[in-house]
């Protein structure tokens, strides 16, 4: 039982905790949001000339085959800065589907160009009037020729328009198969719309789209376990992204009390406020214990994983909300303007919780599994 | 970064697991999982088979009883006493005057109050709240002069939990009234059966009396029994209540009571006690209490890691306190919430006529040893520099 990083780890963290800070300061993230793609391809850039976007991947992908704990690190990193450019997306998520269920060629096919920053994936999985969060899709995979012809519609498909390659969630006759389609592809159709954190989403409608054998990922009826695994890594990360923006916020707002003058004082002086700096400071380290009990979770035993994510995800949904409300009442009314910080933040706290699973979701989840701690 | 105890650690754990099953006594093991009162005699008894086995006083330095342990063997132990559901030793011995001794004592008074202290030959009693000093402890006012090589003490202590028990005293008096009003504070440690003082017994809302009022009227005590110097007796006493961090969270506790928790919950949904409903909306809850106690104990491991590594104030430590203290409560909620209308009978031997004083007595967990809300003047303060 350990917690110390290693020096290396504690070098990537500073590392990139200092490029946010250094290049992606609230200007510059305000800048990325006008533009054209609603994201920085120069930021992008930047973080694949650092190597941080081959970090999770195997070795012999091209990557760095970096654990848990890494990706904890530079998703705190990222989500001090709010950044906004596709990296959950592409690398957490999309990617996790190709490094749990994607075969060697397919790896090589794709992998590198991700990498390299030059491909963008997005995942299509939830869809309109289905029950959240499940394993399932309505959207149907049926064979055709050596291949399948895709037909559905999906929702919420983070950073979906400026995808090259999408992994789309389809029903087949043996269960629920994950597919790759290139954005392009006839019968493609895609809306692109922003989230109210700022992120890019998308609507997909999928008519008649056909692809080849080589588009399965894993085999029909794989898909929910792929999934299963996939999304977990990527509550860990949305667990410490959350972790970095909560560390931002309650900064910001220390600052804040320190600074803002009313009465002829500094109003952290009043005791209303100081406590409730106090409360939120614990709902930040509750939370930081949690990304690090979720990342050090992801390759053990799989029971165990699906309870300690689940207790982290619950964990944030709380704290984030309780971080994210405070930052703003005791900034009062500059906290509800959008040229403040924290007002994003907030929002991109409220978006995490809603993403894979918010409290009460899994908080069900646990009921179902018998409690965070397994019975004797 | 890895969560998994060592294979050292490991059969660390083993080895006080099994003494733990092996040297509690049935009949105390019987009272703690019922919640009854302990009396003395089962305290004492129990801290003696801890200091027969050289575990009662473990973290006082090894030359006066301690044990070299490291931060996660100091973990593990307490742990493993909480699911033991052994009962701790006194902490006003074990915890209190011991260190302080061990820090400030003359060689006279180690020699005469440690291994006494250690085996509860001694029980102590803590004089320091007063009527008019509670969170405010430096205005107290309850007086020492100095008279030849005694001092002659007039005034009242409150709060004094087990001083009908007490063989000693350690508290606070005021030697000096002119200056500041943390200077001219003298810790004294005082024999109980000195004339002049009167304990009156306290009742408290969960019908126990383990609170007293002490009176002090002409109360000799020798300049000899002053602990560090005179007038430094605020010094003493902040190194008193900065206590150790790790354990002051009570994990482990918490923990066993979840799982009591957890089986009553499953054996009154069995029973058609809770309706569905009903056992749907406590499950809920339960998971909700299990994700903080889980990111708490968590929280507590940080600490215990950063220990091992040379320690310092950190922001993890400083929330332990508030945040132990407010799940040991929301534990005793959902115990009384589970014992329902038979709870409020209070007469019997189990755990559903323990549920209402448990709730009520364990409201003084978040007001000792420096209530909540001073906890967090001093983390706002000494953390976030407001």
């Amino acid at each position: 039982m350990d917690f110390e990083l290693t020096d290396e780890q504690k070098m990537l963290s500073e590392t990139v905790t200092r490029f946010v800070a250094e290049t992606y300061d609230f200007s510059k993230r305000e800048h990325a949001l006008r533009s054209a793609d609603g994201w920085s391809r120069e930021a992008w850039a930047a973080l694949a000339e650092m190597g941080l976007l081959g970090l999770p991947f195997a070795e012999e992908d091209g990557g760095f085959g970096g654990s848990g704990v890494e990706m904890m690190l530079i998703m705190e990193a990222l989500g001090r800065g709010l950044m906004v450019e596709p990296y959950f997306a592409t690398v957490v998520l999309a990617g996790g589907v190709l490094r749990h269920g994607a075969s060697a060629a397919q790896r090589a096919a794709i992998v590198p160009g991700v990498i390299a920053g030059e491909r963008i994936l997005a995942l299509a999985h939830d869809e309109a009037g289905q029950a959240r969060h499940t394993l399932a899709a309505r959207t149907t995979a049926r064979p055709a020729g050596d291949g399948w012809i895709i037909d559905g519609a999906k929702i919420a498909v983070i950073h979906g328009q400026s995808a090259g390659t999408l992994i789309v969630s389809a029903t087949t006759g043996e269960g629920l198969g994950l597919f790759l389609v290139d954005a392009r592809a006839d019968g493609v159709s895609i809306e692109a719309t922003r989230g109210y954190d700022g992120v890019p989403v998308a609507s997909v409608r999928l008519a008649g789209v056909a692809v080849g054998a080589d588009a399965l990922i894993g085999e029909a009826g794989t898909g929910a376990a792929i999934l299963d695994r996939s999304f977990d890594e990527a509550r860990a990360a949305l667990v410490a992204e959350a972790v970095g923006a909560m560390a931002e916020t309650f900064d910001i707002t220390v600052d804040y009390l320190k600074t803002r003058q009313q009465f002829g004082v500094a109003i952290g002086s009043f005791q209303a406020l100081q406590h409730r700096a106090v409360d939120m400071l614990m709902q930040l380290e509750l939370s930081r214990s949690m990304a690090v009990l979720a990342a050090l979770s992801l390759d053990g035993d799989a029971d165990q994983r699906r309870r300690n994510i689940a207790a982290a995800k619950a964990q944030i949904g709380k704290s984030g909300r309780m971080v994210g409300q405070e930052a703003v009442q005791m900034h009062g009314a500059i906290g509800i303007t959008a040229e403040y910080k924290v007002g994003h933040a907030f929002k991109r706290l409220t978006a995490i919780d809603a993403l894979l699973g918010d409290r009460d979701h899994h908080l069900a989840r646990l009921v179902e599994l018998g409690g965070v701690y397994p019975a004797e | 970064m890895n969560l998994e105890f060592t294979p050292e650690e490991i059969a660390f754990r083993d080895e006080v697991r099994a003494f733990f099953r092996e040297a509690l006594p049935d009949d105390l093991r019987r009272k703690m999982i019922n919640r009854e009162h302990l009396e003395k005699d089962d305290t004492v008894r129990w801290q003696r088979i801890l200091n027969a086995r050289g575990w009662a006083v473990t973290h006082w330095p090894v030359a006066y009883g301690g044990q070299a342990w490291t931060p996660a063997q100091r973990y593990i132990f307490q742990e493993e006493m909480a699911l033991a559901h052994a009962p701790e030793g006194s902490p006003f011995n074990v915890n209190m005057i011991g260190p302080v001794l061990c820090r400030f004592g003359t060689d006279e008074q180690k020699r005469r109050f440690l291994a006494a202290t250690a085996n509860l030959d001694i029980w102590w009693c803590q004089g320091f709240s007063e009527p008019g000093a509670g969170s405010d402890l430096a205005s107290l006012k309850t007086s020492a002069v100095r008279d030849g090589d005694h001092y002659v003490l007039n005034g009242q202590k409150i709060w004094t939990t087990q001083a009908q028990h007490a063989d000693w005293m350690f508290g606070l008096f005021r030697t000096d009234g002119s200056g500041k009003k943390q200077q001219g504070i003298t810790f004294l440690l005082l024999d109980m059966k000195t004339p002049g003082i009167t304990v009156r017994p306290i009742e408290t809302i969960d019908g126990g009396h383990d609170a007293n009022e002490v009176f002090f009227d002409d109360v000799r005590v020798p300049v000899a029994n002053v602990v560090g110097e005179e007038g430094k007796g605020w010094d003493v006493a902040k190194h008193l209540l900065g206590s150790e961090r790790s354990g002051i969270a009570r994990i482990g506790l918490s923990k066993e009571r979840l799982s009591q928790l957890r089986s009553l919950e499953r054996r009154l949904a069995a029973e058609g006690v809770l309706t569905p409903a009903e056992h749907e909306r406590l499950a809920f809850k339960l998971a909700e209490v299990e994700v903080e106690l889980r990111a708490l104990e968590l929280t507590q491991l940080r600490v215990v890691s950063a220990d091992a590594h040379g320690g310092g104030a950190n922001a993890a430590a400083s929330i332990l306190k508030v945040k132990g203290t407010e799940m040991q409560q929301r534990m005793t909620e959902l115990v009384l919430e589970l014992a329902g209308p038979a709870g409020l009978a209070t007469a019997g031997h189990d755990w559903v006529s323990a549920a209402a004083p448990f709730y009520f007595t364990m409201r003084k967990v978040s007001i000792f040893g420096g209530s909540n809300e001073i906890q967090k003047n001093i983390i706002a303060k000494t953390m976030l520099g407001l």
